[in-house]
């Protein structure tokens, strides 16, 4: 068959696509010089990146239940890493994350730490005994461990919460990218940002995101690394800008300094001007600022949720062992290390090549008319992601008159640094890759969720394979309408959405889980109050903290899962204690679970 | 004692080690920003703070987890519960 010959040509078959994306890349540069269009050039990206994926989607079509659940459990070590990363490396990383470190510095670092961090805890507590367990979905896991439809259903619950909590931001972003680069209103673009979604995964369930997932990671790290090498070496700031900026931070700091920062404040009725959602340089580039318990406890936040987000999870149910997937943690957390581990030096890049008078590209010390003059300028500041505004009226732009969109660092930095409009298409599509992906994995937990533990669990036990397929199909496609239905209301910031997920995740799974592998006490009664309470007292705390509560322990809406988790942790704890140990039977089962070798513990057909 | 208690303990034990390392990484370090930042110790010439967020801390996760899963793989080889390869 073609998909064994598949599996064994992985390398090749990637290396000729990837061979055949910097071809593309090339043309389009050379399209550029002959006179093609910006526009023309971002519509191309957009369009040729995903009519790739759309065509891995379809060649992945299947009707075997093995397949789509769980891409037949084939997928190797390597491969799995590049998809998990593609699916982890959400547009909030892509796009946002060099934002949030530009302006808020040091505090925001702590979200590098967490979300890298956390694979520790997947690595070591998690991954390779679930996928020993051999299940198709998270709740599988708990339902079968801790046994009754309870505890089935609460799983289903808390991964519903956490997931839609997630696709929304990422359908959003997705949309944001379309509507720049395809120049479309917003409400539609979500909807073909939906669209492209839906081919990638419809037909071809977990196997078929799989392939468009590595082929996304590729087209993403290429989008994000070129243009940060080429800044970096056109600035003369060196060749290899993760070891070489330590003299531009430095520089930062100095340029900080004199520019007043921190001391020169804009009046309230100043800033009532500035368009919403932008921002102006506040907080130091480098030194540590907030207080290091907020560092530590959005840390402890991310990484929990980092170990219970069940669309990261089941990645890990596709590989081919325990032993791979144990593996295929590490090189998910070196692909995505690739990419953090950029971000920090694209903002220092960004930063400097604004601000530094010296340099062709600095505009503060500029005339304001000078700066409304520029080309760049202006496209930004229609597209509402930048502004400048003479609030002293010396004529002169300062740092406190400068404003700019979280968004603009990723995607208006190259055009800023002068580099041709074809990288700028390249870093749509790779943001577009990183939404997308992201949103399929997670509309596709949703989906495997409800219509295997919901509908054929607990509805009807009996359904044959191919209603099963479908029932599974109808779901992706109405969750994912609901997601970009509210998404298109525009209601939440993609970041803030996004954090907010994996403190419900935190909240309801991370104990219930961890507990299932680590502690034989544990039992099903305090399995539900452990998911239940901890998702319920999460939620409380963060409407309550976000009407206007003062909270406790310094724990605010971004980091309500400290909250919600330790109320799982006691009252799972107590309550099992309370109640019955499991039986023999389910004692077996752990034991089982806790070596790699022998049979799973599901059957291939369940 | 059996084979499979001895297994899990020297499990356990790897488990305990890994987290010790990754608790001084992600969570022991931060506790000491303003003296990270202060420190003469400036990697690539970033202060030390800086470094850690943006590349330090991320690296150790990366080299650690690469270690575990050879650890782990030793511990189940030595108990006999490697994986057949052809399952």
């Amino acid at each position: 068959m073609i998909k064994g010959k598949f599996i064994d040509n992985l390398p090749k078959v990637y290396g000729i696509y990837t061979g055949g994306f910097i071809g593309f890349i090339i043309l389009m540069a050379i399209a550029e010089q002959m006179g093609m269009t910006a526009k023309a050039i971002g519509i191309a990206f957009v369009v040729f990146t995903i009519a790739i994926y759309a065509i891995i989607g379809w060649l992945s079509r299947t009707l075997q239940m093995d397949a789509y659940y769980v891409a037949g459990r084939q997928v190797p070590t390597v491969f799995n890493g590049m998809a998990t990363a593609a699916d982890w490396m959400s547009g909030a990383s892509f796009v946002a994350m060099a934002g949030g470190i530009y302006f808020k510095g040091y505090g925001y670092m702590a979200l590098l730490v967490g979300w890298t961090g956390g694979y520790i805890l997947v690595s070591t507590l998690l991954a390779p005994y679930l996928r020993k367990f051999g299940c198709y979905t998270v709740p599988d896991f708990v339902g079968t461990r801790y046994g009754g439809n309870a505890a089935r259903l609460s799983a289903v619950l808390v991964l519903t919460v956490a997931s839609f909590t997630y696709v929304t931001a990422q359908i959003n972003a997705t949309g944001t990218i379309a509507s720049v680069a395809l120049d479309i209103p917003f409400k539609l673009a979500v909807y073909v940002g939906l669209a492209s979604i839906l081919l990638c995964s419809m037909l071809g369930g977990m196997r078929a995101v799989t392939w468009t997932q590595v082929a996304q990671y590729i087209v993403l790290i290429i989008a994000y690394l070129l243009p940060v090498f080429w800044i970096s070496s056109k600035m003369g700031a060196g060749f290899f800008p993760h070891l070489m900026l330590g003299d531009e931070v430095a520089r930062i700091a100095e340029l900080e300094a004199q520019f007043g920062l921190g001391t020169i404040k804009n009046s309230a009725a100043d800033l009532a001007t500035v368009p919403k959602g932008l921002a102006g340089i506040t907080k130091a580039h480098s030194s540590v600022n907030g207080t290091n318990w907020g560092f530590i406890s959005l840390a402890i936040c991310m990484m929990a949720g980092t170990a219970s987000l069940p669309h990261v999870m089941m990645r890990y149910f596709t590989t081919p062992s325990v032993k791979s997937a144990r593996r295929s943690v590490a090189w998910s957390l070196l692909f995505i290390f690739i990419l953090y581990s950029t971000a920090p030096m694209l903002a220092t890049l960004s930063k400097l090549s604004l601000i530094d008078p010296t340099l062709s590209t600095g505009i503060i010390g500029k005339s304001i008319a000078d700066v409304q003059a520029l080309d760049w300028y202006q496209n930004w500041n229609q597209a509402n992601l930048m502004f400048v505004s003479d609030f002293n009226g010396n004529g002169t732009l300062e740092l406190n008159e400068f404003f700019m969109g979280g968004k603009a660092v990723v995607l208006a930095t190259p055009e800023i640094a002068g580099l041709p409009y074809v990288i700028s298409g390249l870093v749509a599509a790779g943001g577009m890759a990183a939404a997308m992906s992201t949103a399929d994995g997670l509309v596709l937990a949703i989906a495997n969720a409800l219509s295997h533990d919901l509908y054929y669990k607990i509805i009807d036990p009996k359904a044959e394979a191919a209603k099963r397929l479908i029932v599974a199909r109808v779901l992706l496609v109405l969750i994912g309408f609901a997601g970009a239905t509210i998404a298109a209301m525009g209601i939440q910031g993609i970041l803030g959405s996004v954090i907010w997920a994996f403190d419900f995740a935190m909240s309801g799974l991370f104990f219930p889980l961890v507990l299932g592998v680590w502690w034989k006490r544990a039992n099903g009664p305090g399995a539900v109050a452990g998911m239940l309470l901890g998702l319920g007292s999460g939620t409380a705390y963060l409407v309550w903290v976000r009407n206007g509560g003062s909270g406790f322990w310094g724990i605010t809406h971004l980091t309500f899962g400290i909250v919600g988790s330790l109320v799982s942790l006691v009252s799972m704890v107590v309550v099992s204690l309370l109640t019955k140990e499991p039986d023999r039977a389910t004692q077996d089962m752990i034991d089982e679970l806790r070596v790699p070798s022998g049979k799973a513990i599901l059957g291939k057909q369940h | 004692m059996s084979n499979k208690t001895k297994h899990w303990e020297k499990t356990r034990g790897l488990l305990f080690v890994t987290l010790a390392i990754w608790f001084v990484f992600s969570i022991g370090i931060f506790f000491f920003g303003t003296e990270m930042e202060a420190s003469s110790f400036r990697p690539f010439g970033y202060p030390l703070s800086y470094y850690m967020t943006c590349q330090g801390s991320l690296l150790a996760f990366v080299i650690l987890n690469f270690w575990f899963a050879g650890r782990q793989e030793k511990i189940d080889e030595e108990f006999g519960f490697t994986e057949r390869e052809d399952s």
